[in-house]
């Protein structure tokens, strides 16, 4: 069968390929819980900073006022000393020294005006990101296995970086308000007939602004989704571009980021032609209600009602007076971008914490090391148990091996014990305290793990082994390095333990990775350990290295292995054979061999070459093993 | 930086040559205004004596023009507007495509050095700066610049000597630009960089979730992001600072040269020498200039904030990646799919990863290769795909060196299932069929039976559609393994390398893997990289790697034969040992 060749693009989308374009589960699993009020909730972060705030806006009442009063500086300049009659210099010297006093508030005022508003804005926007950062440090796995990283980062950056566009136009945008106020103020003060004619057509821009809100909302928004779309896939695609490259996908993978960044276009174009249509609007009202005081104001003049200064003042002060709301419509736009983002990131917030502390837990402390697992039933989703009925006990430093075949459950099971997911029948118990009744933290800390996936964190080999142990001295770290096969590599390494890692630890390889993440687990110095495939990257004569090393080191801990490898646990105390969700054998190596049940098969299959084994043959092992656990 | 940004722009002409119409429109509509305002009030106070009449046609008149003026003014700065968006949203697209593009191609070597966390960062950061700075400050520093550069006009033609007065602002304002755009543009650069770190302590923070989990670390990790945040922060607020400083010395100076020509004017007025009426001119014109003053302030950050983003991202996108098509590249041609070494040697860094490495694979032979972690043997899968080049020596298939292939066609050839393996967020139909979007059902299918996930997948409520999350958080490790498996057979390709990918799956699930694979690999060179022996045992050839170099080769029973490393890994993995005892400190008894 011809492979079909990506190189000649296609502009077809390929039925095997995901192009996740509208909002996808995830969007929609964040806004299960949102309430919708962006406006109030951002005040509650703008509040922290009331007192700076003060200042600000008194900052900017003054630099408000001293603006307005420069045409008022002006006017008294032409009435007192410049007018025909009596032109005095001493006077004009006076005026313009007042208005060099009212230079010198206005820029004082405007300093501090930009300096604090800007400040408390940029504050604003990390305490929002580490309000939501800090949130995702416990919701719980089972939402963070359902959302890409890329996507929550899009959140994380991209739309705080979007309030931020707001934040540094919101300056200007509190000096338009107060000036607005204050025009509104002074011209109905000067004359209330023609101030309100003026603000006659306020109405109308809040009619056309009630219609236009729903439209430019949900275009502000789909932009924001469409964009964070294109994060994640950009995301997805940098991490996984070995795998791109190796199947050169490259073409197809272009073309399908073609899409979604060209949605993202469509998007945002629509969301900008939304956001000019204001303008004119605006502008038009604007043109209007000058149009209305040249000629209602004329008339006046002309019919003696009002005085010239007065219209001269009024057609100053209305120009003015639409500066501001021109402005205020451009930062409105700004606004309504900035809402979307806000929705998005408060959304993450608002995400439930299922697996928290209970109100009064206790903190475990000097606990025995036992685990018990009782009646323990568990899945991922509903109607869909992994883990069925469950019950087994482990006695302070025993050491248990947890075996079966490739997804029968084991990993899930040291899952439970970290209290990563909730049971959903039965319990489990950590030094016979329930895991659901102690704090979340001194669980952790009595039960250390080294993971299926061996996971670093880029900074030095040392950062990585001491990891959040503080108390770590130099020593404890070497001799778990040591302990674990890991020195000598390390010290090979041209800085040594100062070796600085790529990100996941990517320049080394998968077995020494595995090595320092079994050394980190050493470190934490735990009553628990836990070793989920520990050495399944590591060839067995390391391992025998790793097991004769750690014996004395782990003396007194209660310890659990997972292997595929039998060879790794036949020495443990029990070993519990797990198939597809239930216990179906627990014993020592020896009995379990006498049972001849399946681990007896799977040790046998360990030696035994592909070719003399039939395919029979594993299956009756499998019936043998599902009748004896019936 | 500017010069190739606006390069960029100057795609889009029709756009760019619409908005700039339009910036002109909008600039004499503004400058209308206050003429046509000035109109009215005289002719309100002129025509006082006059017949009402005729004043009141003049006043509705000024009033229709002023409306529509406005209204004119309006369209032409919502063309202006629109236009800027549109040209710096398709710029921004532009760049993005570019981005991904670039960053599919680079090497294996380049993207080892780099974190994801900052690449990430330029893809959204950066290029949403690019795409302000061309929004907002492109086009309308040419309105500004066309609106003071009328304004000066204006008022030099009136009075040179006043009018010089009244611009002595404009050389401390261009200095003051100047001075902080360059300030600014250093800060965003040490900004978005602070930006790309936190960008990646957050990015292994949740890609290590359960690492941070499992340790109960969350107030270390606060602490790195507290770290990494605080120190944005003061970046940000050093900005905000530098921002400060600069739009008040901007209107501080434009107002002082107002208060000199207030009193210089106003000297003039009172000697005669000039009308109230010029003088009130001069200060309407002054006034029309102080909004565009206080805009500078921004315009220059967009100038700096782009110049800073647009050269991180450009510094990517000016990059070539180091293994390329040679000109001249031949598709592979395979004619029985001989792989062969011949003494390669290779390091990532310096120093010699892989060293004198020669070894053949036949068609439907198998080498298999053991060795301790480090020693080698990844390098050597991936030297095989191409992913890096040999520093000495050569790798042939068939006779042609890697090097003068087509990459593409190299490795539609040559399938290598990863050790760390990696699944897209996507079905598992999706991801099995990765390598192929357009294959039919029944090969995923078949390839997933041969992966012995078949089952497996048929027993999920969604079946293929079921999603794996990312990186398959909901799949077992084997389950992992198993699946990228299935996605490189399904390729079929001619070679295949197995690197420790069933380390993960239990002995009697991978017998079933490889007995179905067997007739896939009946005609085809396999390399196997394993740690359990009884995977490698029936190779053709077995390569003990130890530090780089092949220290034993022979077949299962010449290795053991040999008494050396490879027979103490197979006492070890055989023979029930007495003196191991993993973990256990009561000896094993029970
Ligand atoms: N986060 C998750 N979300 C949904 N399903 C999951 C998740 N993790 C595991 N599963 C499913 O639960 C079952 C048991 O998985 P588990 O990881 O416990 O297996 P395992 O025994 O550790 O297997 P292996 O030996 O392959 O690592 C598998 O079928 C898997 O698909
Ligand atoms: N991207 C990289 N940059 C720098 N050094 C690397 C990189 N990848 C691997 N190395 C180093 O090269 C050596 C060989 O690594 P390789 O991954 O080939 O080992 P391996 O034999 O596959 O080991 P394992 O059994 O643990 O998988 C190791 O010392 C490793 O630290
Ligand atoms: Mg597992
Ligand atoms: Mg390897």
């Amino acid at each position: 069968m011809a492979t079909r060749r990506f190189s000649e693009r296609t502009h077809e989308i390929p039925p095997k390929a995901s192009i996740r374009r509208g909002p996808t589960t995830d969007e929609e699993v964040f806004g299960e819980a949102f309430n919708g009020q962006v406006v109030g909730r951002f005040i509650k972060y703008v509040a922290v900073y009331r007192k700076l705030l003060f200042v600000a806006i008194a900052a900017v009442l003054v630099f408000t006022v001293s603006s307005i009063t420069f045409p008022l500086i002006v006017k008294s300049v032409y009435d007192e000393a410049l007018s025909e009659g009596a032109p005095d210099r001493s006077r004009l010297a006076m005026l313009v020294i007042v208005f060099l006093v009212a230079v010198g508030f206005n820029f004082i005022a405007n300093f501090f005006q930009e300096l604090i508003v800007g400040r408390v804005a940029e504050r604003i926007l990390f305490d929002m990101r580490r309000a939501m950062y800090l949130h995702l440090q416990r919701i719980s796995l089972s939402f963070m296995d359902k959302t890409e990283i890329g996507k929550l980062m899009s959140r994380l950056q991209g739309d705080v970086a979007a309030l931020q566009e707001f934040v540094e136009t919101a300056v200007f945008a509190i000096g338009d308000l107060v000036l607005l106020v204050g025009i509104i103020g002074a011209m109905v003060w000067l004359d209330w007939r023609l101030g309100l004619m003026t603000l006659a057509v306020l109405p109308t821009l809040l009619i056309v602004r009630i219609i236009w809100l729903p439209f430019a909302r949900r275009a502000f928004l789909r932009a924001r989704v469409t964009s964070s779309i294109v994060s994640g896939a950009l995301a997805e695609n940098i991490n996984g571009v070995r795998v791109v490259q190796g199947m050169s996908r490259e073409y197809v993978n272009y073309d399908l980021f073609d899409i979604r960044a060209s949605d993202n276009l469509r998007a945002a174009n629509l969301a900008s032609k939304l956001g000019v249509m204001m303008l004119p609007i605006v502008d038009t009202l604007t043109g209007a209600a000058m149009a209305i005081v040249v000629v209602m104001g004329g008339f006046f003049v002309l019919g003696g009602t009002i005085e010239t200064g007065v219209m001269v003042a009024f057609v100053l002060f209305v120009q003015r007076f639409f500066d501001p709301i021109r402005s205020l419509t451009m930062h409105y736009n700004v606004l309504q971008r900035a809402m979307a983002s806000g929705e998005r990131i408060f959304e993450v917030i608002d995400v439930p914490v299922d697996i928290k502390d209970k109100p009064n837990a206790i903190v475990l402390e000097d606990i025995d090391g036992s685990i018990e697992f009782e009646n323990v039933t568990f899945g991922y989703f509903p109607d869909q148990p992994i883990l069925k009925d469950i019950s087994f006990k482990v006695k302070p430093g025993e050491t248990v091996a947890l075996v079966g075949p490739t997804g029968s459950g084991k990993t899930s099971t040291t899952a439970l014990l970290h209290r990563f997911y909730d049971v959903w029948e039965g319990s489990v118990k950590v030094g016979g305290h329930d895991v659901r009744d102690v704090t979340l933290d001194s669980l952790g800390k009595q039960v250390a793990m080294v993971l299926q996936e061996p996971f670093l964190f880029s900074g030095t080999i040392f950062e990585n082994i001491k990891y959040a142990k503080d108390d770590a001295t130099r020593e404890g770290i070497v001799e778990a390095a040591r302990a674990v096969g890991a020195h000598e590599f390390i010290m090979k390494l041209p800085d040594g333990y100062e070796t600085e890692l790529e990100q996941r630890g990517g320049n080394l390889s998968l077995g020494q990775r595995q090595l320092i993440s079994f050394a980190r687990a050493i470190v934490a110095d735990a009553k628990i350990l836990i070793l989920d495939e520990a050495t399944a990257s590591i060839d067995s004569y390391t391992e025998m290295l790793i097991q004769q090393a750690l014996h004395r080191l782990l003396e007194g801990r209660t310890g659990m292995v997972i292997a595929h490898r039998l060879a790794t646990i036949r020495s443990a105390d029990r070993i519990i054979v797990l198939q597809d969700g239930r216990i179906i054998e627990t014993g020592h190596h020896d009995e379990l061999m006498e049972l001849g049940g399946l681990y007896a098969h799977l040790y046998s299959m360990n030696y035994a070459s592909f070719d003399d084994i039939p395919d029979e043959l594993i299956q009756r092992a499998t019936q043998a093993a599902q009748e004896s656990a019936t | 930086m500017y010069v190739r940004i606006t390069r960029m722009a100057l795609h889009y002409r029709w756009r760019l040559a619409i908005g700039l119409v339009a910036i002109f429109f909008a600039a004499g509509f503004q400058l209308a205004i206050p003429i046509l305002i000035g109109n009215a009030v005289d002719t309100a106070n002129n025509l006082f004596g006059d017949a009402d009449a005729r004043a009141k046609d003049a006043l509705v008149l000024t009033a229709i023009l002023l409306f529509a003026v406005s209204v004119g003014r309006g369209f032409s700065a919502m063309v202006q507007n629109y236009m800027g968006e549109s040209i710096g949203q398709h710029i921004g697209y532009e760049l993005r495509m570019l981005y991904y593009e670039k960053l599919q191609r680079l090497s294996f070597s380049y993207h080892a050095g780099v974190h994801t966390g900052d690449l990430i960062t330029r893809g959204i950061l950066d290029v949403e700066g690019v795409r302000m700075f061309v929004q907002t400050a492109l086009l309308r520093s040419v309105f500004l610049v066309v609106l003071i550069g009328t304004g000066m006009y204006l008022m030099l033609t009136k009075d040179l000597q006043l009018g010089l007065i009244s611009l002595s602002f404009v050389p401390f304002v261009a200095w003051r630009a100047t001075v902080a755009r360059l300030r600014l543009r250093s800060n965003w650069y040490s900004l978005q960089e602070k930006l790309s770190s936190l960008t990646k302590v957050m990015d292994e923070n949740l890609g290590g979730i359960r690492v941070v989990r499992a340790f109960a670390s969350q107030k270390h990790e606060m602490m790195k992001f507290d770290g990494a945040s605080n120190e944005a922060l003061s970046l940000a607020n050093i900005q905000v600072g530098i921002r400060a400083t600069n739009i008040s010395l901007m209107s501080l100076a434009f107002m002082l040269a107002m208060a000199a020509v207030l009193w210089v004017g106003g000297l003039r007025v009172i000697d005669g020498e000039m009308t109230a009426g010029g003088l009130t001119q001069f200060l309407a014109f002054m006034s029309i200039l102080l909004q565009p003053v206080r805009q500078i302030g921004m315009m220059v950050n967009g100038y700096a904030r782009g110049a800073a983003s647009g050269g991180r991202l450009f510094s990517v996108l000016d990059l070539e990646p180091d293994i390329q098509d040679k000109p001249g590249a031949k598709d592979l041609e395979i004619t029985e799919g001989v792989l062969e070494f011949h003494n390669v040697s290779f390091g990532y860094e310096g120093e010699h990863t892989l060293n004198g490495v020669s070894f053949k694979v036949q068609p439907g032979h198998t080498v298999g290769i053991v060795g301790p972690p480090g020693s080698g043997k990844s390098t050597i899968a991936h030297l095989v795909p191409r992913f890096y080049d040999p520093v000495d020596g050569y790798i042939t298939i068939d006779g042609q060196d890697l090097r003068d292939i087509k990459l593409e066609s190299l490795r539609r050839a040559v399938g290598v299932v990863e050790q760390d393996t990696f699944l897209f967020t996507a079905s598992v139909e999706h991801n099995v069929a990765y390598g192929d979007p357009w294959a039919p059902d029944d090969r995923v299918e078949l390839a997933s039976q041969y992966a012995q996930l078949g089952d497996y997948i048929e027993r999920l409520p969604g079946g293929y559609d079921t999603m794996v999350g990312e990186r398959g958080v909901s799949l077992s490790g084997g389950q992992r393994q198993r699946l990228s498996i299935a996605r490189s057979i399904m390729l079929k390709p001619r070679l295949i390398v197995f690197d420790d990918s069933t380390a993960a799956i239990d002995a009697a699930t991978e017998q079933r893997i490889r007995a179905a694979l067997a007739e896939l690999t009946k005609d085809r060179a396999t390399i196997i990289i394993s740690h359990r022996l009884s995977s490698l045992m029936h190779a053709d050839e077995i390569l003990f790697i130890d530090e780089g170099k092949i220290v034993e080769r022979g077949t299962h029973d010449e290795l053991l034969a040999l008494g050396g490393h490879y027979n103490d890994l197979y006492e070890l993995q055989i023979r029930p040992s007495e003196d191991s005892h993993p973990l256990d400190d009561e000896g094993g008894a029970s």
